[in-house]
């Protein structure tokens, strides 16, 4: 996904005579994006250890006000970003996807880090959603555990070559019919309710742990338990030429 | 304090000044209370009868010799045939600890009581509710014994060893109503795998190792 050019149906050399006398000939999807690009406001929350490399990012190391994006939004209605720092348990996903709904169009989201994506290392847990992308359409996928500010900041980047690369007669908020408000999970009696939107995601055919790992990893917990009454046999005393 | 001063010692050790060996406690209870069994398990002291629980902690508390008044944590433990509660004690004042005191509960038993202890260390309050949460043992005496982690509603004890986990990528006859509710478009394949669920009466369940791992 390239940024689109500043073309206009206009001689290039014409252009730059132009542009030597101080106008710029350019089309409107150009300057259209290039302003909601340079000012994608974030939400301001952070669920999980994602959220410190997160907060990092926006200090003055990294400085993610260069890209135009420094001003975190408490609120979703005057967010365009929503960035989905951390673990999501299943008691906070109603609650995400809430605030995804309460946000106005355009709106985007990044998922960050492994939790976000997939669970990451609490995937076989009970209690962690397998992937916000469950529920919500996700933008981009930021993988790390947790990516590094700089790895946030080129998620960022490659955000902003996707709004660059939207045309605003084809973009899907001005379209009828959009649907992109998601109806937001219930907690049942054994996790969430449902386990998944099939509108926005449905399960893989094949396994995908099985090709990589060669054997499908099964889920639960060691079926045995310490003998904690075993007596505790201690070790023998060296032989006695040993020592010397 | 200089650093110097500090006495080494191996961190894996307890230091030499903090450490109460657990036989001077058991000797110190077997002499003050002959009715309450106790046995030495591992380097903790197991209270056969949990009923003894609360008094032993209200004698280690008190008691000027060794004024055990810090509950660090409670603990529950699944050993398949019983489940366990485990509590740490230490003394800031006399900068001891920790002592560790054990009470176990049969399976069999349903629900798993064991006294709360709430009247005696207020600390207890909120890890109690986690023990309750997470393996299903009620502390009788606790003021407000609800979920703390998951939600009101659920079902199941998670970190019980028999607890069986849902399988989040096989949906289940309430989420298909649920859906439809809601007017969203279910896949053929996945209404059907529903329905096979709810015709052999099942639920979907992750799929367990069915040997123990190894270690």
């Amino acid at each position: 996904m390239n940024f689109i050019k500043n073309t206009a149906a206009v001689d290039e050399s014409l252009r730059g005579k132009l542009a030597e006398k101080g106008v710029i000939l350019t089309s409107l999807d150009f300057l259209y994006n290039w302003g909601r690009r340079s000012s994608v406001w974030p939400m301001q929350f952070g669920l999980a250890c994602c959220a410190i490399e997160m907060i990092a990012a926006a200090c003055a190391r990294y400085d993610i006000a260069r890209f135009g994006a420094e001003l975190f939004r408490a609120s979703p209605r005057q967010a365009d970003l929503m960035i989905i720092s951390g673990t999501v348990t299943k008691k906070m996903a109603p609650q995400v996807v809430r605030l995804y709904n309460q946000m106005a169009e355009p709106k985007y989201v990044l998922a960050m880090g492994a939790c976000a994506i997939s669970g990451g290392p609490f995937i076989d847990g009970y209690n962690v959603l397998r992937g916000i992308d469950r529920y919500i359409p996700v933008d981009v996928y930021l993988p790390g555990c947790p990516p590094r500010p700089e790895a946030l900041l080129h998620g960022l980047m490659e955000l902003q070559k996707k709004i660059a690369s939207q045309e605003i007669q084809k973009v899907a908020w001005y379209q009828k019919g959009l649907k992109r408000e998601f109806p937001i999970p219930e907690l049942g009696p054994h996790g969430l309710i449902p386990k998944f939107n099939p509108d926005v995601w449905q399960p893989p055919k094949t396994n995908p742990r099985k090709e990589h790992y060669g054997q499908p990893i099964l889920t639960g917990k060691k079926l045995k338990a310490p003998d904690l009454d075993a007596v505790v046999v201690a070790p023998a005393a060296p032989p006695a030429g040993a020592a010397s | 304090m200089l650093l110097s001063s500090r006495q080494p010692h191996h961190p894996r050790e307890p230091r030499p000044d903090m450490n109460l060996p657990v036989e001077t406690v058991q000797k110190e209870l077997e002499a003050r209370m002959p009715d309450v069994k106790l046995r030495k398990v591992r380097d903790s002291l197991l209270i056969e009868n949990s009923g003894d629980l609360s008094r032993v902690a209200l004698f280690l508390k008190e008691s000027p010799e060794f004024r055990l008044d810090y509950l660090s944590s409670v603990t529950g433990a699944d050993y398949l045939s019983y489940l366990e509660t485990v509590y740490h004690l230490y003394s800031v004042e006399k900068k001891q600890g920790p002592v560790v005191l054990r009470v176990r509960v049969p399976k069999t038993a349903v629900p798993s009581k064991v006294p709360s202890l709430v009247p005696v260390y207020r600390s207890a309050e909120l890890q109690e509710r986690e023990v309750y949460d997470l393996f299903g043992i009620f502390f009788e005496g606790h003021p407000d014994l609800r979920r703390l982690f998951m939600w009101e509603g659920f079902e199941g004890y998670p970190l019980r060893k028999d607890y069986e986990q849902e399988d989040t990528e096989t949906l289940e006859t309430a989420d298909i109503a649920w859906l439809d509710t809601h007017r969203i478009a279910v896949p053929n394949a996945l209404k059907e795998k529903a329905k096979e669920l709810q015709a052999a009466g099942k639920r979907a369940i992750a799929q367990k190792p069915e040997k123990p791992r190894p270690g």
